[in-house]
């Protein structure tokens, strides 16, 4: 409804980003569906009708499945699930015995149900809430409906601003988002199902506004960038908001279709980017062309699932991301178990510390039979273009001297048996500041910063402690110090410097890591165009002397 | 559920990221009724046990990450079960990649 007041003043409200993007439009609020029905007073009347109503809800969520993409049919497959279970219904049927309507019977057992959800202590429990309280809505939508137990929820305009305390994700999906709009959530979670969609289909949403949506009404220029939006603006920040949604929407296309170009610095200094890939489906939609390779494969994902892969098994994997870079080199990394990344039946339970334990490298040497496959696969793929290994968490020379022993026995064994093999490069991650430090002592092929972990031991700050967060700086000027002396030695000894941590990833960390002297990155696909358009902005010459007087 | 006979128990680790949840419940209880055994979950080696063939009864248990999840089966087939469903959640109930599962 819109004010009476002619000129209305603009209202600016703040929650928190879940899904970026920016979005203009006609505010739609949301509320609980109302529903009325006479009760047919008779307990099995009431009971048929309950039962009616629920398989009604349930075909229509099925039908909406049908239809749905992966992630939103795995969802509504969930809610399908409880409302096919006699667990959910049973507290209803009990009431509806002891003279309850349908309708009151079937809010209050929800409702008591979506209680102990709402009281959960992790978030993503919480969440689910919204599940249940749909299912709660469809049901009684379908009590309330009319004899063809038509759909009572009115249709939303394509293009709205969709107001609501909470969004189901079938609600969400039965929403045509192709004209735009958004999301804005008075409670909500950025954990939540519908976030996820939300986030997957490009729709800005904004969640905790902590207002109630229902006297939400009139124009909106939502930015969920920001995690921010302003009901009925004023002609200068509709303006200014043009303004920021096109020079966003020009960087993200423009960054995008020079992703192909090679990356230089503004003053003409080559950096090679390459990608980091966790497993070969990513490689699905990427051409070899937009990097200069691929820095870093992380292969732990070739051990998340049952049991421990075997050599056909690797090497297949490895083979394809070879043939994929079509020559170009590609970094893979032995499996870095351990710390955050724990693997069934391989990593140890129970250290009090993980990220100082049996980890990376350490854990390759203390069970050589498990390291042994899978340098045999590398060794075999390495026939089929230009493979390197990557040892992970490198604290003394002695692991590199182990590993290099291993590969050689490995590479022998295989040619002894008539297996065709090639004996790949070793390089190592340098992410222990024992081998930052003394990084002279170590014989490898090139060398990897693995900023992400360089950053949490040299700053003592968990990476995935929220609290020290701030601490866990990669550009912490100790950190950078670090990053200088490997690149120092290895441009003395002609051996490659590159960075795989997110840093690489981080526009507003890549001056400074050049600073540092790397012209070399590796980062997340997502990340590349990004980064490319980054390092173009990046005036090496300037910013050196800028620094030098600085100093 | 009726006892005549020793139950099976086992008792696995849940390691996925999001604990015991949407997905992971899904699966753990079409697994489970896959088998004619009587099937329950616990928290506790003593219980109190759910039926693990109810998603909703599940869900209600909110196990988190880290939690040692103990399974009790009684039927012709408990052992099997018992076994699927305890290698389910050490594999992380194939959260991580498409590899390997191909459990019916």
């Amino acid at each position: 409804m819109r004010a009476k007041v002619p000129t209305m003043p603009e209202a600016r409200h703040r929650g928190r980003p879940a899904a970026p993007g920016f979005a203009a439009g006609r505010v739609v609020a949301l509320g609980t569906a109302v529903v009325t029905r006479r009760a047919g007073g008779d307990p099995a009347r009431e009971a048929a009708a309950l039962r009616a109503a629920m398989a009604k809800a349930a075909a229509e969520l099925a039908a909406l499945a049908a239809g749905a993409a992966d992630d939103a049919a795995g969802i509504l497959g969930f809610q399908i699930a409880l409302l096919e279970d006699d667990a959910l219904s049973a507290p209803a049927f009990v009431a509806i015995e002891g003279g309850a309507p349908a309708d009151v019977a079937w809010r209050d057992a929800l409702d008591d149900e979506i209680d102990g959800y709402r009281s959960a202590e992790d978030e993503t429990f919480r969440a689910r809430a919204a599940d249940l309280g749909d299912l709660r809505d469809r049901v009684l939508a379908q009590l309330g409906g009319d004899a063809d137990g038509t759909a009572v929820a009115p249709p939303v305009a394509p293009g709205s601003i969709v107001a609501a305390s909470d969004l189901p994700p079938s609600r969400f999906l039965a929403i045509d988002w192709r004209a735009g709009g958004a999301v804005l959530l008075s409670e909500g979670s950025r954990n939540s199902h519908v976030a996820m969609l939300a986030r997957a289909r490009g729709v800005p949403m904004i969640v905790g506004l902590g207002i109630d949506p229902c006297c939400l009404a009139g124009e909106a220029l939502v930015d969920a960038m920001g995690g921010e939006f302003v009901l009925d603006p004023a002609p200068a920040t509709r303006a200014a908001f043009e303004a920021r949604r096109r020079s966003h929407e020009i960087g993200a296309a423009e960054a995008a279709s020079r992703v192909g170009e090679p990356a230089v610095t503004a003053d003409g200094v080559a950096v090679a980017v390459h990608i980091n890939v966790a497993g070969p489906d990513e490689l699905a939609s990427l051409s070899p062309t937009i990097c200069d390779g691929i820095g870093l494969v992380r292969t732990e994902f070739l051990f998340a699932g049952e049991g421990l892969p075997d050599e056909e098994t690797q090497y297949r994997v490895y083979r394809r991301l070879v043939e994929w870079a079509a020559g170009k080199p590609v970094t893979i990394r032995t499996l870095d178990a351990g710390g955050d990344k724990p693997v069934t039946g391989l990593t140890a339970v129970g250290e009090s510390n993980p990220f100082l334990g049996v980890r990376g490298i350490r854990l390759s040497l203390a069970r050589p039979e498990v390291f042994a496959v899978q340098l045999r696969a590398l060794a075999r793929a390495a026939c089929h273009g230009a493979l390197r290994i990557m040892l992970p968490m490198v604290t003394v020379p002695e692991e590199v001297e182990a590993a290099r022993t291993l590969l050689d026995a490995t590479v022998a064994a295989l040619e002894a048996a008539g297996v065709p093999a090639t004996r790949p490069p070793i390089g190592i991650m340098v992410e222990v500041p024992a081998a930052a430090l003394a990084i002279e002592r170590f014989d490898a092929a090139f060398f990897s910063i693995g900023s992400n972990d360089l950053t949490q031991y040299v700053t003592a700050a968990g990476r995935d402690i929220a609290a020290v967060a701030e601490l866990a700086n990669p550009l912490n000027p100790a950190v950078l110090r670090l990053i200088r002396m490997v690149v120092e030695h290895g441009r003395a000894n002609g051996r490659e410097v590159s960075l795989c941590g997110d840093a690489g990833g981080d526009p507003e960390a890549v001056g400074a890591l050049l600073l540092a002297g790397l012209r070399s990155l590796s980062v997340a696909p997502a990340a590349l165009s990004a980064t490319k358009s980054a390092i173009s902005r990046i005036d090496l010459g300037r910013a050196d002397s800028a620094a030098g007087k600085g100093r | 559920m009726s006892m005549t006979e020793t139950p099976v128990v086992a008792s696995a680790l849940l390691t996925n990221e999001v604990g015991l949840h949407a997905r992971p419940a899904v699966k753990l209880t079409q697994l489970a009724k896959s088998f004619a055994a009587t099937v329950e979950l616990a928290l506790e080696p003593d219980g109190p046990w759910v039926d693990a063939k109810s998603p909703v009864r599940i869900m209600r248990v909110k196990a988190a990450k880290g939690t040692l999840l103990h399974f009790r089966a009684s039927g012709s087939d408990a052992d099997a079960a018992v076994g699927a469903l305890v290698d389910l959640v050490a594999r992380g109930f194939d959260e991580n990649a498409g590899e390997g599962a191909d459990h019916a």
